[in-house]
């Protein structure tokens, strides 16, 4: 086991600098960061030269990808163009999305778990169609008509919620949002759950569960559940890095001052500095829940433990 | 008598029509008896066995007609929950792959352990021990050590001792063994078979071995039943039947069997296929592939006929039974 773990923490290495590599060439790309500074503006050739140099803008790009991964490593994540520390707008914004993340992960696992659960035991019953055009509905419709349909009759008409999450963003006001976030995923998550546990149920094993005399519940949750959660499992997981760095259009809708929010403000203002550490985090992010993925996998199958 | 199945009928209903897989099926196993079920894929005698356990995929089986008598009691009058506490308990099944038949996430412990906290009561500590006791009894070896392992980490001849052990746990009256040496290397074939016969005589349980081997039959069965497209074909004491079948189809299956004082000589083959399920053909089931058919075994569905030569206590639903005896 702990051999696994080493290995894919190593793993880890050449991708996150392959990302982040990725990303700060293609940040390059969007445009002169100095032109951003100056706003509408043409800016003045000498001052621009100098802000290059002060900014070591002028210097290969290599170098200055070196420079800033140096930084980094050090905590500093640079200064956004309005003096603000990249590191403090990071400390609003990453508890207020993670916030919301909790709330559409639990969403994801309750709700889309047990659906999945029912249908696939239920399959080609009325409710396992019912269900699984509901799925299709969600899964067809975009984020933002359902968020925007939800604040309207939920904020507006309905007056249920606030339509704008208040800047702290506790819990309860999430609670909305977090729904909307998860939508799609749930609905994957109940498509993924029904055939794993329809592809289970005929399995030899649950037969001998069965021919053991076991109660009903037992059957299904130790034997065929635990069997048909491996997959459901690997998608939450990588889900996770999703949810939080695509909460952009969620964000925006209910007036979240979050992960998302900051990243399209970041690229609407060209603030490199900001789009640069925020995804630089996420990569982070997306590393760390596919090793916890890799590790739950080990604990839910032997064989891959052993392996 | 122990088991009873009388006039067993189960039938498959899917979208292209309805096969029936069993039909009217009648044997019986006393305590301390093995029977052996012998038949090719497809004729039922596995359907047979899950009606009795009561594990049959409902729908789109379907038990339509029969009896399955259990210690004086019809089991299919029984309700889900009275059912469920027979299976494991007072009957158990062995069946033919142990890797995919036992859970590949579960320690072999906790697999042979829950049949004590279920259906005892019993605490997980004493449900360990009693895990390790019935690997020990089933020779596997370093049984202590090993409870925690789980199914990939053993091998096949173990595993299926598992299998065993996991069907012998509580003791039941009757063992239904699904072709349990099959997918076993034939030298770890008769270490299994050997084991499984041994405890069944110290427990005296009934055993209803499933299997198309006719020379494992020989050596540990007292009785056989053929089973030909869903019906008892023959049905008599091992001895009489390995030296005179009376059913041309049983014939068939010993003239398969490769022998040693027939080297060189090309394997005998039932010409033919086993019949559609869905389409049984009229008469006997048995007649497009028989070499004694006439034209009244394409109409008259043949009755199981007392053999009264060669033997005892045994039956030939062929309506020519006596040339087959003699022939």
């Amino acid at each position: 086991m702990g051999r696994y773990v080493i290995r894919r923490l190593l793993q880890m290495i050449p991708v996150f600098f392959g990302a982040t590599l990725l990303i700060f060439l293609m940040v390059n790309v969007m445009g002169d960061p100095i032109a951003g500074l100056c706003g509408d503006r043409q800016c003045d050739p000498a001052t621009a030269t100098q802000l290059r140099k002060e900014f070591g803008l002028d210097k290969p790009l290599w170098q200055q990808y070196v420079t800033y991964m140096g930084n980094v490593f050090t905590g500093d994540f640079g200064t956004a163009f309005n003096g603000q520390e990249v590191t403090e707008l990071m400390a609003s914004a990453f508890p207020v999305t993670i916030r919301l993340t909790i709330v559409a992960i639990l969403f994801e696992i309750v709700i889309g778990i047990a659906l999945g659960v029912v249908t696939g035991l239920r399959r080609g019953r009325p409710v396992d169609t019912g269900v699984l055009l509901a799925t299709l509905v969600v899964i067809s419709v975009p984020t933002f008509v359902t968020g925007l349909l939800l604040q309207l009759l939920l904020g507006v008409e309905w007056g249920w919620i606030s339509p704008s999450v208040s800047p702290e963003a506790p819990f309860d006001e999430l609670i909305v949002p977090g729904l909307v976030l998860a939508s799609v995923s749930l609905a994957y998550v109940t498509r993924l759950t029904r055939t794993s546990i329809a592809e289970n149920r005929r399995a030899d094993y649950v037969r001998t569960a069965v021919a053991k005399g076991l109660p009903r519940h037992r059957v299904i949750t130790r034997h065929l559940l635990r069997n048909s959660l491996i997959p459901v499992v690997t998608f939450i997981g990588t889900d996770i890095g999703a949810l939080m760095g695509g909460a952009i259009v969620t964000e925006r809708i209910f007036n979240i001052h979050g992960v998302g929010f900051q990243l399209y403000q970041g690229i609407l203002r060209q603030n490199t500095q900001t789009v640069v550490g925020f995804v630089t985090v996420l990569v982070l992010v997306f590393l760390v829940a596919n090793l916890l993925v890799d590790l739950l996998y080990a604990v839910l199958d032997p064989r891959i433990r052993y392996a | 008598m122990l088991l009873e199945v009388r006039d067993l009928h189960v039938e498959f209903r899917t979208r292209d029509g309805v096969a029936k897989a069993v039909n009217g099926v009648s044997y019986s196993v006393d305590e301390g008896e093995t029977l052996a079920v012998l038949g090719e894929s497809g004729s039922g005698k596995s359907v047979t066995a899950q009606a009795i356990m009561g594990i049959l995929d409902t729908p789109p089986g379907k038990i339509t007609a029969g009896e399955i008598l259990f210690q004086g009691e019809d089991l299919l009058k029984f309700k889900e929950e009275e059912r469920r506490k027979v299976r494991g308990a007072q009957m158990a099944m062995i069946f033919q792959d142990a890797l995919s038949s036992l859970n590949p996430v579960l320690s072999v412990g906790a697999q042979l352990g829950e049949m004590f906290t279920v259906h005892q009561g019993m605490s997980r500590k004493a449900a360990k021990a009693k895990a390790i006791e019935l690997m020990e009894r089933v020779r596997i070896p370093a049984a202590a050590a090993r409870v925690g392992d789980y199914p990939h980490q053993f091998s096949g001849g173990m595993r299926q001792r598992i299998m065993i052990a996991m069907a012998l746990a509580l003791e039941p009256d009757l063992i239904i063994a699904d072709e349990p040496t099959t997918a076993l290397d034939v030298t770890v074939q008769a270490q299994v078979m050997d084991l499984l016969a041994e405890l069944q005589r110290e427990l005296n349980m009934g055993l209803i071995l499933i299997t198309h081997d006719l020379g494992v039959v020989a050596d540990v069965a007292d009785r056989i039943a053929v089973m030909y497209a869903g019906r008892i074909v023959e049905s008599a004491p091992v001895h009489d039947i390995y030296k005179a079948p009376a059913h041309p189809y049983t014939k068939g299956l010993l003239e398969s069997i490769p022998r040693l004082d027939q080297k060189g000589k090309e394997l005998y083959a039932i010409k033919g296929l086993p019949p559609n399920l869905m389409h049984i053909p009229p008469g006997c089931a048995f007649n497009p592939r028989c070499p004694l058919a006439q034209d009244v075994c394409r109409t008259d569905v043949p009755p199981l006929y007392e053999v009264t030569e060669a033997g005892t206590d045994r039956v030939s639903a062929c309506h020519f039974w006596r040339e087959c005896l003699h022939g």
